[in-house]
């Protein structure tokens, strides 16, 4: 069967090891930093931390390669996207211009600009590897667990673990309707022109929104007639207790978290300005 | 006097989204430590009764309710249905469907959770759970890789950790092979033994229930109760065959042959029924006939030439697989659930390619063409309907395979008209989907399929989850198609099916083809038997028991003439 995605990958990894919440709060950490700096330096340094953590966590990369092309692909529309309404962005940021070669007026080509947009691409680089890692190396049952542990109601809670476990079931009755779709003559396939394949993959869209809400229906009776709803709290068979490993992946990345502030803040700027 | 657990007085149920009440004025006591058994065709409103037991009615499925209905002397319209669940344990029809937990463990501890037992109790709880239902080595296992029969022993663990009153069966035996299901019943005997749980079982297969003791058996039609007895009681009547659900087929075979039956003989368990008292019957039914054996000899229209397949490098799903099917022939493709039955079906259609082998249609090779390609020869039908039904009109439905195919529209009119006579849903055709039965509604698959004109048409699973009378409304079906000519495959579960409808069998275990045989032949070879998870038909051990003496002739016998009978009374029934 074609490699599920998005769903937790079984290896044996320190990163595995540490628990989910563990794992959550890092990410939090992780996230805000390079969501709030746009220094280059900072963003390489995290680049480069995050690959090291994704060869630590023994998780190949053909695994998450479908999900990442994708996630690429919005990149790169959103970096021509960035360059289409706001051209001189850069220029405007960095205060100066160094026009690379001319286009007209305003699209001109800068070094600024460029440089703008290659800390866009760096944060993103900077958050995708690690939030995949998150989902993939975190199982779903303790997903819950941590996601209630930190504050959010064990409801909300369990609905976002089912929404992710029920991803490769998903695939899973996609692929059947697909074929069985298929094998009445509606091609997918690249032989056919391509308004015709939309209007052919709609038709797998029916019958597969229909099976997902029976299985709601059978899910939400099951979990009812065993009790969920009952308590205002519960416990969780899976919650792992927090080893040496987990305070100190915290601590690191919390002081990670305190250097880059104030490193991105200290000259009043969030930008590393070369120019 | 003994403890009633359950009473029904007077009872009435109507869903608000219908017309007419589910349930009317249902007079029912269940005593405390007895094991009861409810069938019921579809529809009858046996699933009703299971889902106001455990309060899925009135507190998630709503509705109108009169009358009155205790649960350990407690009226449940004022409980709620947390309350209910700590008396009512409830093990769903889908296994799959009902698992919250992704491991064993956590699935089994899902209603501690929710109860907020420590952790460290809630182990030992779990460990001992599944130790009951023989599970505890599979603790840490994901809930998805387990066998459809382990599936359902963490169900049940799941319920038993609280401690209730009541365990309740919805169809328990659905998804499982033969030889599961009958490892199910003996289970929940066992269980019910040790903790002296009331155990209420909703099943129409009701042979396969009665391999293991029952106390009483209420049947129900329409809505209402007709019958409230014990097993032998009942066998020796004929409400059974008038509510249209299938008698145990050695009773069947008994009742035929002119032989009375009595409570004495103890008719339901099939170890200690006197059969000798009808021996002289059986034996002059047997000779009064000869079973004429049709074998049609025509041309192979599919065959498969060694074929191996394995989705994950270094393990093979399918193993060297060679067979052939003959143009006109209906054959069951039968084996445990995992054996590899739907992969084969799967590399048939080209949704999977194999990793060697040839497969050869009408003598040429086909192993390359692409599943547009084979669908003009080969038609597949899902298990579920739902997973191919993609329009809201039955017409549209039908016509869509045609339509994309660019035939013309007048064409397309004639063609699906006359698909949907010969399926019996002309009447219906302006209708919506989604008012159909899931009976009609795998009809409008397999009519899907059929205006296609395919050659072969394989279908996965025909009759499950149907009662009786679908069931002999769909495999008729089939047989007229059969008769026009086109090669029907089937995979089942069903040994009534495949004795009854295939002459032929094949017969997978492991990913290995085992046997390719005649279904009587598959069925009195113990050794198949084992390996492939099937079961023996209760007709054959009659023959054996009664001293006929050739059990086999004796079991075509009996499908021959139980078809001849049918099939006089099913006839109206295929165009309702």
């Amino acid at each position: 069967m074609a490699a599920e995605m998005l769903s937790y990958i079984d290896r044996k990894s320190p990163v595995h090891q540490l628990t989910g919440v563990t794992k959550l709060i890092c990410f939090i950490l992780w996230s805000t930093a390079a969501m709030l700096t746009y220094d280059t330096r900072i963003l390489l340094f995290l680049f480069l931390i995050s690959i090291l953590i994704f060869i630590i966590s023994k998780i190949k990369f053909e695994e998450i390669l479908f999900v990442l092309v994708f996630i690429l692909v919005f990149l790169f529309i959103n970096n021509v996207a960035i360059y289409v309404f706001s051209p001189q962005e850069g220029v405007k940021i960095y205060g100066s211009s160094h026009v690379l070669f001319e286009i007209s007026g305003r699209y001109n080509v800068t070094l600024e600009q460029l440089f703008y947009q290659l800390n866009i691409t760096l944060k993103y680089f900077t958050v995708i590897p690690a939030a995949l890692l998150f989902i993939v190396t975190t199982h779903p049952s303790e997903f819950a667990a941590s996601l209630n542990r930190i504050g959010v109601s064990y409801r909300i809670s369990y609905a976002v673990s089912l929404a992710l476990r029920y991803i490769p079931d998903v695939q899973r009755d996609f692929r059947n309707i697909a074929r069985a779709q298929q094998a009445r003559g509606l091609d997918m396939s690249r032989k056919e022109k391509l308004p015709k394949r939309i209007k052919n993959a709609a038709s797998i869209l029916a019958p597969l929104i229909l099976s997902s809400l029976n299985k709601i229906d059978t899910i939400s009776n099951a979990m009812e007639l065993r009790g969920f709803g009952k308590n205002k709290k519960r416990t969780w068979y899976s919650a792992r207790p927090f080893q040496k490993s987990d305070y100190f992946a915290i601590a690191l990345f919390t002081i990670l978290f305190i250097v880059t502030l104030i490193i991105t803040f200290h000259d009043g700027s969030r930008f590393y300005n070369p120019f | 006097m003994r403890k009633r657990v359950i009473e029904f007085h007077n009872f009435s149920f109507k869903y608000y989204s219908q017309k007419n009440p589910t349930l009317k004025n249902i007079h029912l006591n269940i005593y405390e430590g007895e094991k009861v058994l409810i069938v019921g065709p579809s529809g009858s409103g046996k699933s009703t009764i299971g889902h106001c037991i455990n309060g899925l009615i009135p507190f998630s499925y709503k509705g109108e309710m009169t009358g009155s209905l205790k649960v350990m002397g407690q009226e449940t319209k004022e409980l709620n249905i947390f309350a209910l669940s700590k008396m009512v344990g409830t093990v769903l029809q889908d296994p799959d469907g009902q698992f919250i937990g992704l491991t064993v463990g956590e699935d089994i501890a899902f209603a501690l959770e929710n109860d907020c037992t420590p952790q460290k109790e809630m182990f030992e709880i779990v460990k001992d759970a599944s130790k009951m239902v023989e599970m505890d080595d599979y603790l840490p296992a994901s809930v998805h890789h387990l066998s459809g029969g382990q599936k359902q022993r963490v169900s049940l663990a799941g319920v038993m950790v609280d401690k209730v009153d009541i365990l309740l069966f919805d169809e328990p035996l659905a998804n499982l092979d033969p030889a599961t299901g009958k490892y199910a019943m003996a289970l929940i005997d066992k269980i019910q033994k040790e903790t002296n749980t009331t155990v209420v079982i909703i099943e129409h297969r009701l042979e396969d229930v009665l391999y293991r003791h029952v106390d009483r058996i209420i049947v129900v039609n329409d809505g209402s109760i007709v019958a409230d007895m014990s097993p032998d009681q009942l066998l020796t009547t004929n409400i059974l065959e008038e509510t249209n659900i299938r008698e145990p087929l050695y009773i069947k075979a008994v009742k035929y042959a002119g032989c009375k039956l009595t409570e004495d003989m103890h008719p339901a368990d099939f170890n200690q029924f006197k059969a000798d008292l009808c021996r002289k019957n059986l034996l002059e039914w047997f000779e009064d006939s000869n079973p004429k054996t049709p074998s049609k000899e025509g041309k192979p229209i599919l065959e498969l030439k060694n074929i191996s397949f394995s989705y994950s490098p270094g393990h093979e799903t399918i193993k060297d697989v060679s067979f052939s099917i003959n143009k006109g022939e209906m054959v069951s493709i039968v084996g445990k659930n995992g054996a590899g039955k739907s992969t084969i079906t799967k590399l048939i259609c080209g949704f999977e390619k194999p990793s060697s082998g040839s497969i050869l249609f009408n003598g040429k090779d086909i192993t390359n063409e692409t599943i547009k390609e084979r669908s003009l020869k080969i038609g597949m039908v899902m298990q579920n309907p739902n997973h191919m039904i993609s329009k809201h009109m039955i017409f549209d439905e039908v016509a869509l395979g045609l339509k994309v195919r660019g035939v013309a529209e007048a064409e397309i009119k004639e063609r699906v008209d006359n698909t949907l006579k010969i399926c019996g849903l002309y009447p219906f055709r302006n209708w919506p989907i989604s008012a159909l039965s899931f009976g009609q509604k795998k009809r409008v698959t397999i009519a899907s399929i059929l205006v296609l004109e395919p050659e072969i048409i394989i279908l996965d699973e025909p009759t499950a989850g149907q009662d009786f009378r679908h069931y002999t409304d769909i495999m008729e079906f089939l047989v007229q198609l059969n008769r026009q000519g086109v090669t029907i495959m089937m995979i089942t579960h069903d040994m009534h099916l495949m004795l009854e409808y295939t002459e032929r069998a094949i017969v997978f275990a492991e990913g290995r083809k085992i046997a390719d045989d005649s279904a009587v032949n598959v069925l009195s070879d113990i050794d198949i038997i084992e390996q492939a998870n099937l079961k023996e038909t209760s007709l054959y051990n009659l023959a054996l028991k009664t001293g006929i003496p050739e059990p086999r002739k004796f079991v075509e016998r009996f499908i021959e003439y139980d078809r001849e009978v049918r099939q006089v009374g099913s006839r109206d029934a295929i165009l309702y």
